[in-house]
């Protein structure tokens, strides 16, 4: 069995994050970047299947402009065998992502792909539904439980009511919750070998998809800010305030 | 213009949320069809109609519709499609399942989570976390927009009398099986619509602490919710994550106790219009967002409000 783990290069989960003066997207400039949290699940998933004899190969994927080459190579630092990385310029919406996904797919043929559930910078949780849909293959969306069983999967989901199990037929799709595992560091001397894993480069136009955006962004504002709230020195303090000031209680 | 908006429900009843769709529905344009997929659906149909911002309900019934399974559900709504510039439904786990896939199928780049409808192609969402907020026009013909369920009031459950017309089912998608759902069933408000919100972080320290947490959520007629660190830890189930990965929560009050308030938590409650944070780290993050702080021990303080609470004459429900 053969997985295609997709993986994106966003801000880092941990930054603090700033609005543009002029208002066009946030502050990327000299920021920490870092790949999608639950992108990491997916590649931890895929190694670990295939750890356990019953994956043969591990193939990364990112979209996105050149640097995106470092989040392909921290997968290949964490056990992928090899690396795709497809070039683009500039905003790219999920259904383009997911299109030029259907084209390295058709490509690669892997049986499963796997992705983070939702990427932290758009919060779109689009992806992985999108090219299911392309591909007309099953979806197992905010997978929290995987486990391989005669050639299928049973796959347990978080959803709001709790927790949904399905089985899916191979070829899949599934998305990562970050409860699915836990991502392993990268060794220093797998880092080393990881530089010497091969990592084929395409531009987007290569592969015949029109990425051009379908939705224009007018304008990224800060959202409003909370007034700053006091301190309370005792709970008999916190309780006649909700009582009589803020009325809630 | 038209919108088709697809309602969320238990086979039974309408879930909560399909009335604040409705409402989100309903500010892109007056003229809102409802469609409804199930198996037994009738009674879930027949409410449906009864939401006076309804112009009509489309019923499509099957076996396979009973799990909502996406894979079941997409081409149904693709095809009707065809008559609506709008395709609308919540953001919550069902329509971030459901929608991507009827997109993809219409070609068209949906827009996720909008918390304010400006023109019918011209939205709101959240993004970063909630960290910043992004005006977005689609130039799309077809429009698949999730909406952020908290954003919108829900609408009136009753007064109206939409026709029901029934549509025929398509085929089973044969390579997705769905095998059980556990549903945590409990008395309390729902988290998503509760009026007070309580929460317990990793501060908790263990699943059997989280008692503190639901004798106040009891004392207060309170939803119980948590952050990740906790559900992580194994304190208490998934379907009680607040984040930007979990639910988002606008209550009356939200309690955050033993919260240390990392971005990703604050980006599903930050909204709440009173927050209370209980921390006994003064320099924790959620005392950013907190209305009141109270810096102090929680395995002394919940047990003294527990007390405080117990002095009042009368608490709200």
């Amino acid at each position: 069995m053969k997985i295609l783990v997709a993986v994106k290069r966003v801000i880092d989960y941990n930054v603090q994050i700033r609005v543009k003066e002029d208002n066009t997207g946030v502050v990327t400039d000299n920021v920490k970047m870092s790949t999608n949290p639950p992108d990491d699940n997916a590649i931890e998933e895929a190694v670990k299947i295939k750890e356990a004899g019953k994956a043969t190969e591990v193939v990364a994927v990112s979209i996105g402009e050149e640097k995106a080459q470092e989040t392909v190579r921290k997968a290949l630092a964490v056990g992928a065998d090899r690396g795709i990385l497809v070039k683009t310029d500039g905003i790219i919406e999920p259904l383009a992502v997911s299109k030029l996904l259907q084209k390295i797919v058709e490509k690669e043929k892997p049986d499963l792909v796997f992705m983070g559930k939702q990427a932290i910078d758009d919060d779109c949780n689009q992806t992985g539904q999108m090219l299911s849909a392309l591909l007309n293959w099953p979806q197992a969306t905010f997978a929290s439980k995987i486990e391989i069983k005669d050639g299928k999967l049973e796959v347990t989901r978080e959803i709001d009511e709790g927790l949904e199990t399905i089985e899916i037929n191979v070829p899949a799709i599934v998305t990562c919750d970050l409860r699915l595992n836990e991502p392993r560091y990268a060794s220093l001397p797998n880092i080393m070998k990881a530089k010497k894993k091969p990592i084929e480069q395409l531009n987007a136009s290569d592969l015949g998809v029109d990425i051009t955006p379908r939705i224009e962004q007018i304008k990224v504002e800060e959202p409003p800010k909370r007034k700053a709230g006091i301190k309370v020195s005792s709970v008999a303090e916190l309780v006649q305030k909700l009582k009589n000031e803020a009325k809630v209680i | 213009m038209s919108v088709l908006l697809i309602a969320e429900h238990n086979n039974k009843e309408l879930k909560p949320f399909t009335l604040n769709a409705s409402t989100a529905a309903s500010q892109i344009d007056s003229d809102v069809h409802a469609v409804i997929i199930g198996h037994n659906c009738d009674e879930a149909a027949k409410a449906l109609s009864e939401l006076p911002l309804i112009k009509k309900v489309i019923q499509v019934e099957a076996a396979h519709y009973e799990n909502f399974v996406a894979e079941n559900f997409a081409p149904i709504i693709v095809k009707l499609a065809e008559n609506y510039s709008h395709i609308v439904s919540s953001a919550n786990t069902f329509g971030k399942n459901l929608m991507p896939r009827i997109a993809a199928a219409l070609d068209t780049s949906q827009i996720s989570d909008i918390i304010k409808v400006i023109a019918p192609d011209t939205f709101l969402r959240p993004i970063y976390a909630g960290n910043a907020f992004a005006t977005v026009k689609s130039k799309d013909a077809k429009k698949c927009v999730t909406i952020r369920p908290t954003s919108f009031d829900p609408c009136e459950s009753s007064g109206g009398s939409a026709p029901i017309e029934k549509a025929d089912p398509g085929e089973e998608f044969a390579k997705t099986k769905f095998i059980k759902r556990e549903e945590v069933k409990s008395d309390r408000p729902e988290l998503g619509t509760a009026r007070v919100v309580v929460s317990g972080g990793r501060g908790m320290q263990s699943g059997d602490n989280f008692k503190l947490i639901t004798s106040l959520a009891d004392k207060l007629n309170a939803a119980i919710g948590a952050s990740r660190a906790a559900v992580d830890a194994g304190y208490i189930s998934n379907d009680h994550q607040v984040g930007q990965t979990g639910k988002v929560v606008v209550p009356d009050l939200y309690i955050a106790v033993g919260i240390s308030g990392a971005i990703q938590h604050l980006a599903g409650m930050k909204e709440s219009k009173v927050i209370v944070a209980i921390n006994k780290d003064g320099e924790a993050p959620i005392f950013s967002v907190a209305d009141y702080g109270l810096e102090a021990d929680l395995f002394e303080a919940v047990p003294q409000f527990l007390e405080e609470l117990n002095k009042l004459n009368t608490i709200q429900k």
